[in-house]
């Protein structure tokens, strides 16, 4: 099998454009050949069906069953040679995206030919990125080459402290048991400033955690900070209105299959809607009937939160629903090798921010803000002046609902979607509203972020649930010291 | 005999309600307890074991019902977390009953129990220390839970807490009680909690005697704990108490340290959830952190509330049909309870919010007032 090596050498050194795809279906282990003509062809699989397509014209061949074709078998030190070869290939690519990834992916196998073929390629590069990574490679080539002069090499390790890859890392640590010790100094210090480096990049990569966490919490508890400061109502069927959103969305994207990209889009609205008519309704049937007895409107809510969580069971089944992300949210943000952020996180704390700033608006701009921030500061005036309290409870309600069921859309992006979605959102909700302070909206985006930032940064050292619990403590003694949370109603409006 | 039912019935007018009640409960427990030890199997009148089981389980949730209707009925207090109090107190039974298998676990160890060892563990952690001493292991299932209620209650009440605020902080006790329990490190079985007990105080778990003698135990020590929450709810304390729940700042400016008869009153409450704990583990043989879960803890308020809150004896009644119910529908119709379960919370709240107690009393009312207007006819 090893003779095929010289082969492949020969086939490489012609840099026909299509040696690229023969090389990329022999490691992939689909590259055949027809018995009969000794035709090449590569199986793929069209629409659940294995195919044929012949490699030069791109057609699929009609009428090839298994028994006619056989296939080219690799072994390991073949792929090793492929999968360089591909690189070495990728490198005189058109796009510098894909000379550079190659570059990156040679990093760990830096043999002669490659080296060589950097060489040759690193004069005429144009693009700034793709040098870079060219020279980071060479770099590495002249600090590992030990018959080379040490200032040469130090020069070259200097080179190398600038960069994030694990190749690199892995390099550097080799070198740290090197005979000459000057190499070994710089190795050691260039070390010690790249882990530096990877220490910051952590930080951020937490806090982006945190933010992200702290944005899902801000979705879920907005909803319930409005209704909670206007109406002194707890609604513990809120989390069943974030389930209903995701719920939404899981049912827009069985109507529209098709254009699962664009089916956000119809999801939130969708998701408004629904969660908000069903508060409305909740409000009209149940809690308006309740009113100034907010212990009771507590325990009437959690049955209706028990209604809705069995309803969804007995419609969509007890098991988690799987709801598709859109291909422009899926994917991640790659800063550096040791710093990517995940798009639909990223998207999903703008999409907070958006709706906080829009509900901002709403409260502060609207006629329908101004009667709910009357009605929070005080219902007997605001009924005195002629605001009909009924009405607006009817509408905040509604108002937080919805918010709650646009929280169900983001968040069927991050968890799976199950009955349970609601539930286990609901307590960390009250906490940061309960932190933040009733009615007040800026508390409860510090809260949010407060208590994400925290939990992200308490987990590594603590685990996951000793964090939760952390802070759920913290916040039962907060709330020792300053009831009425960190932003608190000031005035005669507070009691 | 009359100075008897006369201390019974003194108080206000729920104390007319004692007598019966203790009557009732104990004539029946040792009715059913009598047929199973005494008849024969195939008997008509036969009662099974795992019916007294069954029974000795709903006297349990009774017991946690009155806890909750002590604290909300009468001081307005709505707590979400007594389930806390009644796992601690059942924990604390079942680190007892561990102990107690001592080397006939899978593994054998006479030492620790079967998931320490599982876990790798030399020794035994100290907070499983003396729980092998039955009496220890019972004066823990009441400390543990009147400790937790007493420090959380004396930082609550103290910064005037109260309302929905207080509700869902003491969710989140419950709620963070369930995660620290389901975590292997803390010592306490993780996931699956503590079972496969085999004997209580020498007498095995399997037998019928010992599960009637639970039962019986467990009925006499509601009845008492019924008979005594009378008598402080109908003494003066109690009165304070009902002033709080119906208008705390007011009782507060005639001078009553008010936080203090809350956090005592809380401490009480606690202490009767953690004895039900400890008698509930035993007799269904396993607990675990689910026992936690928020839901437990506001079912029960449900119990109260469908039994009629304020009342001691509608709590009773409350938790027995509730988890009657229970039993039935999850046998008949799983799907259906809690299409049950979250209708009972919206209708009795918006169609009967002093329970079936408070409609007994409407109906005898509505009667009364018929049967006057016969007589001045």
């Amino acid at each position: 099998m090893n003779d095929m090596v010289p082969v492949l050498v020969e086939i490489e050194a012609t840099s026909e454009e299509a040696v690229l795809p023969i090389f990329q279906y022999l490691v992939e282990g689909s590259l055949h050949y027809i018995k009969t003509s000794k035709q090449l062809v590569a199986q793929v699989e069209v629409s659940g069906v294995i195919r044929y397509k012949d490699l030069l014209t791109g057609q699929v061949v009609a009428d090839l069953s298994k028994s006619d074709v056989d296939k080219i078998r690799v072994n390991n030190t073949l792929r090793v040679y492929l999968r360089n070869a591909i690189a070495r290939i990728q490198l005189s690519a058109k796009s510098p995206s894909v000379r550079e990834s190659a570059v990156r992916s040679l990093l760990s196998k830096l043999d002669q030919e490659t080296v060589a073929t950097l060489e040759s390629l690193y004069p005429n590069e144009t693009n700034k990125k793709v040098k870079e990574a060219m020279a980071l490679a060479l770099a590495m080539n002249t600090a590992a080459q030990t018959q080379l002069a040490p200032s040469n090499r130090i020069a070259a390790i200097d080179t190398l402290s600038t960069s994030l890859e694990s190749d690199v890392r892995n390099l550097l640590t080799q070198l740290t048991r090197d005979g000459n010790a000057a190499v070994v100094s710089a190795a050691n210090a260039a070390l010690e400033k790249i882990a530096q480096r990877v220490n910051r990049f952590a930080f951020v990569d937490q806090l982006f955690f945190g933010l992200s966490l702290g944005s899902v919490l801000l979705l879920a508890s907005i909803g319930l900070a409005i209704t909670f400061g206007v109406m002194g109502v707890i609604n513990m069927a809120h989390g069943e209105m974030i389930m209903l959103g995701a719920y939404t969305t899981y049912v827009v994207q069985l109507i529209m299959p098709n254009y699962i990209d664009y089916s956000i889009w119809v999801a939130i609205p969708a998701a408004f809607l629904v969660s908000g008519l069903m508060g409305v309704l909740i409000e009209r049937l149940v809690i308006c009937r309740l009113h100034g007895r907010p212990l009771e409107t507590l325990l009437a809510t959690f049955g209706i939160s028990l209604i809705l969580q069995q309803l969804v069971r007995t419609i969509f089944s007890p098991l988690n629903r799987q709801v598709s992300t859109p291909s422009w949210m899926s994917g991640s943000w790659e800063i550096n090798p040791v710093l990517s952020l995940t798009l639909n996180r990223l998207y999903i704390l703008a999409f907070a921010l958006l709706v906080f700033i829009v509900l901002v608006i709403v409260l502060k701009k609207t006629s329908l803000g101004l009667n709910v921030r009357a009605v929070s500061q005080n219902r007997n005036m605001a009924k005195a002046m002629g605001v009909k309290t009924h009405w607006v409870d009817a509408m905040t309600f509604g108002l937080g609902s919805g918010i709650a069921g646009i929280a169900g859309v983001a968040l069927s992006q991050l968890t799976n979607v199950g009955p349970n979605l609601g539930q286990s959102y609901i307590i960390d909700s009250f906490m940061v509203v309960v932190f933040g302070g009733v009615g007040n909206l800026l508390g409860t985006l510090v809260a949010a972020f407060t208590l994400g930032i925290a939990t992200k940064f308490l987990e590594p050292t603590t685990g996951a649930v000793l964090a939760a619990i952390l802070v759920l403590v913290f916040i039962i003694l907060f709330i020792q010291k300053r009831p009425k949370g960190l932003f608190p109603q000031k005035g005669r409006a507070a009691e | 005999m009359t100075r008897l039912t006369a201390w019974f019935s003194e108080g206000r007018s729920t104390g007319k309600h004692t007598l019966p009640f203790v009557v009732i409960l104990l004539s029946v427990t040792i009715l059913a307890s009598a047929a199973n030890l005494f008849l024969p199997a195939d008997s008509a009148f036969y009662v099974s074991t795992y019916t007294i089981t069954l029974l000795g389980k709903y006297l349990c949730y009774a017991m946690l019902a009155l806890a909750v209707d002590i604290i909300w009925g009468y001081c307005g207090i709505l707590s979400l977390g007594h389930g806390a109090f009644f796992a601690l107190g059942g924990y604390a039974m079942g680190m007892y009953l561990m102990r107690q298998i001592g080397d006939r676990g899978v593994y054998g160890n006479p030492l620790l129990p079967d998931f320490m060892v599982f876990l790798d563990w030399k020794e035994l952690p100290w907070f499983w220390l003396g729980m092998d001493q039955f009496w220890f292991a019972m004066l823990m299932a009441v400390l543990v839970p009147g400790l937790l209620a007493f420090v959380f209650g004396w930082l609550a009440f103290r910064s005037r807490v109260t309302g929905v605020y207080l509700s869902i902080m003491t969710q989140a006790l419950t709620y963070a009680l369930l995660l620290a329990f389901f975590r292997n490190e803390m010592g306490f079985g993780g996931n699956n909690g503590l079972t496969d007990f085999k004997e209580i105080l020498g007498f095995s778990l399997q037998a019928d005697s010992t599960r009637v003698a639970l039962f019986l135990i467990t009925a006499i020590l509601l009845a008492v704990i019924f008979v005594v929450s009378q008598k402080i709810l109908s003494s003066r304390l109690g009165k304070v108490v009902l002033a709080i729940r119906d208008s705390e700042s007011r009782s507060r400016f005639i001078g009553y340290r008010t936080d203090r008869y809350k956090v005592w009153l809380f401490v009480y409450s606690a202490v009767i959830a953690g004895i039900a704990g400890a008698l509930y583990v035993p007799q269904v043989g396993i607990i675990n952190p689910g026992e936690f879960s928020p839901i437990n803890s506001i079912e029960m308020v449900i119990w109260v509330a469908v039994g009629g809150r304020g009342t001691l004896i509608g709590a009773v009644i409350g938790a027995l049909l509730v988890n009657y119910a229970k039993t039935r529908f999850t046998a008949i119709m799983p799907d259906a309870w809690l299409f049950a379960l979250g209708a009972m919370f919206v209708l009795v709240t918006l169609y009967l919010p002093k329970g079936l107690m408070g409609l007994y009393g409407q109906l005898k009312a509505k009667r009364n007032s018929v049967m006057n207007k016969e007589s001045q006819a």
